[in-house]
C-alpha cells in the first residue's frame, strides 16, 4: 500500500491529481488524505481527514508515503521507518504562504529514507526508488548522531 | 558522578515536539530521565507510565500559562533534576525557567519545523536558557544559537 498525504488542513490538488494519474500503474492500494482539496480522485481511496492514530497505523502498514513537505509527516514516517517522498508545496503556485516547504525538502535531501520530488515529472521515478527501499531499519543519519552526541555532552558537562 | 545518576527532566508538548523528543529517547535513557508532556495518553502510547503532565498553553492564554508555570515549578521541585531540556513548546520553556530557579542546567532544542527562524520560546531561550540549539545551520547564530545536528 502507498499512503498519500497533504496534511489535514490546506488542500494540495496538484499532488493528489498527479498521484491519481499514476495510481493505476502501481498495482497496489493507494489511499490519500486530501485535506480541503477540490479534486476528486478516481483511482485511489480518498479521505479528507484521517485521525492521528489511524494515520500511524496506515503509516506502519504502507510500503511508501508520498507527501507534502510537512515536518509532522516526516517525523511520523521516520518513526515507523517507512520511506517517504516529499513533494513540496510551492509559494509561486499559491500552495502555501511562503516557500518553506521547498527549503525543507532541499535540506532533507539525501537523509536516509527520504526522497525528494520537486515536480510531477519526478514522481514515477522516485516512487520506483522508494518502493525498492523496503522497510529496512534506516541507519541513524550523521546529523541525528551529531545531535545525540551534543545532548549527551550537555547532560554530562552542562556545556555544548 | 556516574553517567546514569545524572537526573534529566525532558519536556515536550504533544504532536511534533513530542515526536522529536522521542527520536532523542535512546540517548536520554542513558541517564536517569523523567519525561513530562501535555497529554498523558501519548506518553502511555510509548510505554512511559511515570510521565508527568502539565497543562498546554501559549502566549494567547494568560491564565493557562500561569497555571502551566506553577505545574512546571511543581514538577521541577519534585524531581530536582540536574538537567532540564525541551524540544518545545511553551510548557517546556516554563520547565526550563523553573529548572533555573533550582540551579539546573537548561537546554532548549528548537523544533526542526523552524527552518527560517527560531520559535518565540526559542528566542526567549537564547537569553534565558543555558544553551539554545537550532536544527538548521542557517538559523544558527553563534555563540547564543548553536547548530549541532538535527533529529532527522
Amino acid at each position: 500500500m502507498i499512503l498519500v498525504t497533504v496534511g489535514m488542513q490546506l488542500g494540495f490538488d496538484r499532488l493528489i491529481e498527479a498521484m491519481d494519474r499514476i495510481a493505476p500503474s502501481l498495482e497496489m492500494d493507494v489511499i490519500a488524505q486530501t485535506g480541503h482539496g477540490t479534486y476528486q480522485p478516481k483511482n485511489m481511496t480518498a479521505r479528507e481527514k484521517i485521525g492521528p492514530s489511524e494515520f500511524e497505523e496506515l503509516t506502519q502498514k504502507s510500503r511508501l508515503i508520498v507527501a507534502h513537505a510537512g515536518i509532522g509527516t516526516v517525523l511520523t514516517a521516520q518513526r515507523f521507518e517507512t520511506p517517504i517522498i516529499l513533494f513540496p508545496r510551492r509559494f509561486a503556485r499559491g500552495e502555501h504562504r511562503n516557500d518553506h516547504q521547498a527549503a525543507t525538502a532541499k535540506n532533507l535531501e539525501g537523509r536516509s529514507g527520504i526522497l525528494i520530488a520537486m515536480d510531477e515529472g519526478d514522481l514515477p521515478g522516485k516512487i520506483t526508488e522508494g518502493l525498492a527501499m523496503g522497510n529496512a531499519e534506516a541507519p541513524l543519519s550523521p546529523t541525528a548522531r551529531q545531535l545525540r552526541e551534543a545532548i549527551g555532552t550537555f547532560i554530562e558537562t552542562g556545556k555544548i | 558522578m556516574t553517567k546514569s545518576s545524572r537526573k534529566v527532566l525532558a519536556v515536550a508538548s504533544g504532536g511534533g515536539h513530542w515526536e522529536q523528543l522521542m527520536l532523542l529517547r535512546p540517548k536520554l535513557e542513558e541517564y536517569d530521565v523523567r519525561f513530562a508532556t501535555t497529554d498523558r495518553d501519548i506518553a502511555q502510547q510509548r510505554g512511559i507510565a511515570n510521565a508527568d503532565t502539565l497543562p498546554d498553553c501559549n502566549q494567547d492564554k494568560p491564565f493557562k500559562s500561569a497555571l502551566c508555570g506553577f505545574v512546571a515549578l511543581w514538577i521541577v521541585l519534585k524531581h530536582r533534576p540536574h538537567i532540564v531540556l525541551s524540544t518545545g513548546a511553551a510548557p517546556g520553556f516554563f520547565c526550563l525557567m523553573a529548572g533555573r530557579l533550582i540551579g539546573a542546567r537548561t537546554l532548549w532544542i528548537d523544533s526542526v519545523a523552524n527552518g527560517e527562524q527560531l520559535s518565540m520560546c526559542g528566542k526567549l531561550s537564547k537569553r534565558f536558557a543555558h544553551q539554545c540549539l537550532t536544527q538548521w545551520p542557517d538559523v544558527a547564530d553563534e555563540p547564543r544559537v548553536k547548530y549541532r545536528g538535527a533529529v532527522l
